[in-house]
């Protein structure tokens, strides 16, 4: 498969994963390994280094890279400081931005994220934005110096597919940099259907993590996200509203000629 | 505008008469509901709806592996000092009690930090008695400077505060507030709150809205199980979180759900709230607000706390003592209440771990 490029690195998996909700850390790499995902994201107020059995560090692949995120933060402002943070405890410098002061739907507020972006491109973190499927956020925040730009299929954790998706549709359509689908996605034929529209890479956490098997789980969204791109290389068929008659109905008209 | 306005919608509200008319296919039909009502909410507290518990409960487990996953956030109490300025009929810190009392220095609360680290919480609940005299804000900021080296997270239990306390103490290092209002309904609290500052009910009503407005991250709120109805009392809690979730979105919101324990007094006028009774309430109120927190205390056995679990617990305390020093004095005081709980964090960990859950030491990082 054709490899996905983000800030300069070349990765193999279109596949992001998160690492909340599971029930233990030790199951983490064994989902790692079987969903082949190579960007793993952590919300770093769950980073305890003081304990090693804690520490989710610990429990993910040094070829691996890390995408902190901002979880926890509701403003630029502490997004900014978390993502610092961040750096400092020795995560590398991508980070996912989450700008959120909507508890009940875990909504991403663009704006605030935006002006987060805004500070954090120039201290040379590879920025990838969550946010509300908006052209003029999304190109803002291209101009904002993110790397991807990642939107929400449906709010966190609901797995309830990509409700948004002519939103996304316009997004892949004309935005210039990877478009990572976020959040939302609860199948892996949703996955499927959010790179058969052209997305870039897809990021899922509670869809594998609350299954009853999140190793299988990771394998079936691997095997979705490979053959949702595939199709998307190949090209779809053209959908048509009517059906091509193997018996044309002006057929006919061709005794005339 | 203040919840108080909420609460007097349905005050004189003809409950009796609303549970009666509430049958078995409202219940289905409200279960089946995406998005629940304040009604759907009453009737899922209805006695109809005791013969439904165990839909009502697969439904939460579903919601609360949905939103919060198979993890369980840990924390233990602190209890800095047990002076209190008020007489309350169901407290064993009700200034009349003849009981020890206990004030930690700031070289007790380093002690009882380091020994409550040691078992690798990283989040925790500060308590004090209702004094302001003799814990004033002063106090309590200087052990939050003391707290925040061995801490992520500090929770304060305390006084209802003005919202500039509040934003002093969130400026200190706090994050979280707890506050019960105890009993909604006005008449009993006015009863069981005989003299001191607690007989102000408007005060502490508005308190966790005062913490919203001072940007505390998370506030918790419950009511005293035990002291009035409680299908009455847990629909007006449930009322209070939603009405502070949904003017306050970026507050997190939790409920607590302390049934009265044995104490040091003599108030009896007790309502019973059984297991059955409290299971519904929670899954009430995990159904209605599905994205807030459970949080269980050690007032319960430890069999009824790990029963409850998946069905939508998020926050466990562990390694418990009401106690001022407990963690680490041998002079001890009089404890609040006698909890029943008593196993350590490892202990609480290790069982977490055996029923599929992550016990969680860190949620919070300071910034």
């Amino acid at each position: 498969m054709d490899k996905l490029k983000i800030g300069g690195t070349k990765l193999d998996s279109r596949l992001f994963i998160g690492t909340g909700k599971y029930s233990s850390n030790d199951i983490l790499p064994k989902v790692i390994d079987s969903s082949k995902s190579q960007v793993i994201t952590m919300a770093l107020r769950r980073v305890n280094l003081d304990s090693p059995k804690e520490n989710i560090l610990n429990y993910i692949n040094k070829n691996c890279i890390l995408l902190p995120n901002t979880s926890g933060a509701r403003n630029a402002e502490e997004a900014v400081r978390i993502a610092r943070l961040a750096k400092a405890a020795g995560c590398g410098n991508w980070i996912k931005i989450e700008a959120i002061s909507d508890n009940k739907y875990l909504l991403p507020d663009n704006y605030e994220t935006i002006k987060a972006i805004d500070i954090l491109a120039k201290e040379d973190f590879v920025v990838l934005p969550y946010m509300n499927p908006d052209l003029m956020d999304a190109k803002r925040m291209v101009d904002a110096g993110a790397s991807a730009i990642m939107p929400l299929g449906s709010p966190i954790g609901t797995n309830r597919g990509i409700r948004t998706e002519e939103m996304i549709q316009i997004l892949i359509d004309e935005i210039d940099i990877p478009i990572v689908v976020d959040a939302g996605i609860g199948k892996p034929s949703q996955a499927a259907q959010a790179m058969e529209m052209g997305a870039d890479a897809v990021l899922v956490n509670t869809a594998i993590a609350s299954s009853s098997d999140p190793v299988m789980m990771g394998d079936a969204f691997r095997n979705a996200v490979i053959a949702g791109r595939k199709a998307y290389l190949a090209k779809l068929g053209s959908v048509k509203k009517f059906a091509s008659a193997s018996s044309p109905l002006t057929g006919f008209l061709q005794g005339d000629e | 505008m203040s919840f108080y306005n909420e609460y007097l919608k349905y005050k004189d509200f003809d409950f009796d008469s609303f549970f009666k008319n509430t049958t078995d296919e409202d219940i289905l039909n409200t279960i089946n509901k995406d998005k629940l009502d304040k009604f759907d909410f009453l009737r899922l507290l209805s006695p109809t709806a005791e013969k439904h518990l165990e839909q009502m409960a697969a439904k939460s487990n579903k919601l609360s592996l949905q939103h919060f996953g198979k993890s369980i956030i840990l924390y233990t109490p602190m209890y800095l000092a047990n002076h209190c300025s008020n007489k309350c009929a169901y407290c064993s810190f009700n200034v009349e009690n003849d009981i020890d009392r206990k004030q930690l220095t700031l070289e007790e609360v380093e002690i009882e930090a380091k020994n409550i680290s040691k078992t690798g919480l990283k989040h925790i609940l500060i308590l004090t008695g209702e004094s302001k005299s003799k814990t004033p804000i002063s106090y309590i900021k200087d052990c939050v400077k003391v707290l925040k080296k061995y801490f992520d997270s500090i929770c304060i239990e305390i006084y209802p505060l003005e919202e500039d306390e509040y934003k002093e103490l969130i400026s200190a290092g706090v994050d979280s507030l707890t506050i019960y209002q105890e009993v909604y309904n006005e008449d009993i609290y006015d009863k069981v709150h005989i003299a001191g500052p607690k007989k102000n009910y408007r005060f502490r009503l508005d308190a966790p809205e005062r913490g919203c407005k001072s940007k505390m991250r998370s506030i918790g709120i419950g009511c005293l199980l035990g002291l009035y109805d409680f299908r009455i009392e847990a629909f007006m809690t449930g009322l209070h979180g939603y009405y502070l979730q949904s003017k306050y979105l970026d507050v997190s919101i939790s409920f607590s759900l302390p049934r009265i324990r044995p104490h040091v007094g003599s108030f009896m006028d007790l309502h019973d709230v059984n297991d059955k009774n409290l299971v519904q309430i929670m899954l009430a109120l995990k159904l209605f607000m599905p994205y807030a927190g459970i949080n269980i205390s050690t007032r319960e056995s430890e069999s009824f706390r790990e029963n409850l679990i998946p069905l939508g617990v998020t926050k466990l305390s562990a390694g418990v003592c009401t106690e001022v020093g407990g963690h680490s004095q041998s002079n001890k005081s009089s404890s609040q209440f006698e909890i029943s709980d008593t196993r350590s964090v490892s202990e609480v960990a290790i069982s977490l771990e055996r029923k599929g859950y992550q016990p969680i030491f860190k949620d919070w990082v300071h910034i």
